[in-house]
């Protein structure tokens, strides 16, 4: 008991020389207000939080001017900005460019997508916008599409973490490719953050048991029935399945094998 | 008067009218010259002038001009 205590507390994810406790990053995104909001992201523990970059506006749904970020500085929750809604790497530079500016940090979550249909990140737009990034000295975090070729030439061009999708974002429907993102966490020298995707708190488990270092989830919790037992499920989902990560599942067999032993069986 | 956009809206200025009495109006919070907050806490917002950053450090002397398109963004909930 005393060996998962101290796994659990000295278990930080570090990303860019900064220690994380939580392996869970909360998105921002899809809650109808901002006070459940706040309420959703403390339970679930989270210490990174995504936002977009929108053009200011009184409107709470919008973020209530900078309402927004004042609930995340008092909380004392890290902002990661991200280029949602942006089709083009110059989109992308131009929008963290504005959040580098208005937010105080060169941390970015770097989405391209192709189309607003299938928002499927797109690779060549996303290659060219992290080398410009990167370049202009941002710390990027990719997002990514679930292909492990991919996924390691963003680290070569100086990605601190890739966040390869579970499903196309909104779906809920979970992980598609686990032998994708397996493969993607065995080849990566980089922190792996599961985003996209996630429905429930198995699936978050199962992305920390295939060895991602974090999940990235938004909507599974804004938008769940209950926000406030979902982000905290998938507190504990995320701790659990790091647990077993590290705990070293048993092999999977074709058929059973007994654990009672069969000597000292009496006769009956 | 001058006519410019913001964000995405038709409004017409004096002449002088900066980038920080922009910011000013559409925030409702008094600026330094530096264009942090005078309140003390962070602003949280940044500038966009036809199409390039305006760093906060030059609000202040940035003169908009007669069809200027101006951005002013913030973070908003999102993914």
């Amino acid at each position: 008991m005393t060996e998962t205590k101290t796994l659990t507390r000295n278990d930080a994810l570090v990303i860019d020389g900064v220690a994380l406790n939580s392996r869970l990053i909360m998105g921002t995104g899809g809650a109808p207000s901002l006070s459940g909001l706040g309420a959703a992201l403390i339970a679930s523990g989270t210490e990174l939080t995504t936002v977009a970059m929108r053009r200011y506006s009184v409107d709470e749904a919008a973020g209530g001017g900078t309402n927004l970020f004042k609930l995340l500085l008092e909380n004392n929750i890290r902002v990661l900005p991200n280029t949602a809604g942006c089709f083009t790497a110059r989109e992308a530079l131009m929008t963290a460019e504005l959040a580098r500016e208005a937010l105080e940090t060169d941390w970015v979550k770097l989405e391209v997508v192709a189309d607003d249909h299938t928002l499927l990140p797109d690779a060549l737009e996303l290659a060219e916008a992290t080398e410009q990034l990167v370049n202009r000295g941002f710390k990027v975090f990719a997002y990514t599409n679930d292909d492990p070729v991919l996924a390691l030439r963003l680290e070569q061009l100086g990605v601190v973490a890739v966040m390869p999708l579970g499903a196309p974002i909104g779906t809920g429907l979970g992980i598609l490719n686990p032998h994708n993102i397996e493969l993607i966490v065995s080849r990566a020298s980089v922190p792996v953050v599961l985003d996209a995707g996630i429905g429930t708190a198995s699936d978050a488990a199962l992305a920390m048991e295939l060895g991602c270092d974090a999940v990235l989830l938004a909507t599974a919790v804004t938008r769940a029935q209950n926000p406030l037992l979902m982000a905290e499920a998938f507190k504990h989902a995320v701790i659990g399945g790091r647990l077993a990560s590290q705990g070293g599942r048993i092999p999977k067999r074709a058929h059973s094998l007994a654990s009672s032993a069969m000597a000292g069986r009496p006769d009956l | 008067m001058n006519t410019i956009n913001l964000n995405g809206a038709t409004e017409s200025h004096p002449e002088g009218t900066t980038v920080a009495h922009l910011v000013a109006a559409v925030t409702g919070r008094e600026l330094l010259p530096t264009g942090q907050a005078a309140d003390g806490g962070r602003l949280g917002v940044a500038v966009a002038r036809n199409q390039e950053i305006v760093p906060r450090s030059q609000w202040a002397a940035t003169v908009v001009e007669h069809q200027d398109a101006l951005e002013i963004v913030a973070a908003v909930q999102g993914g």
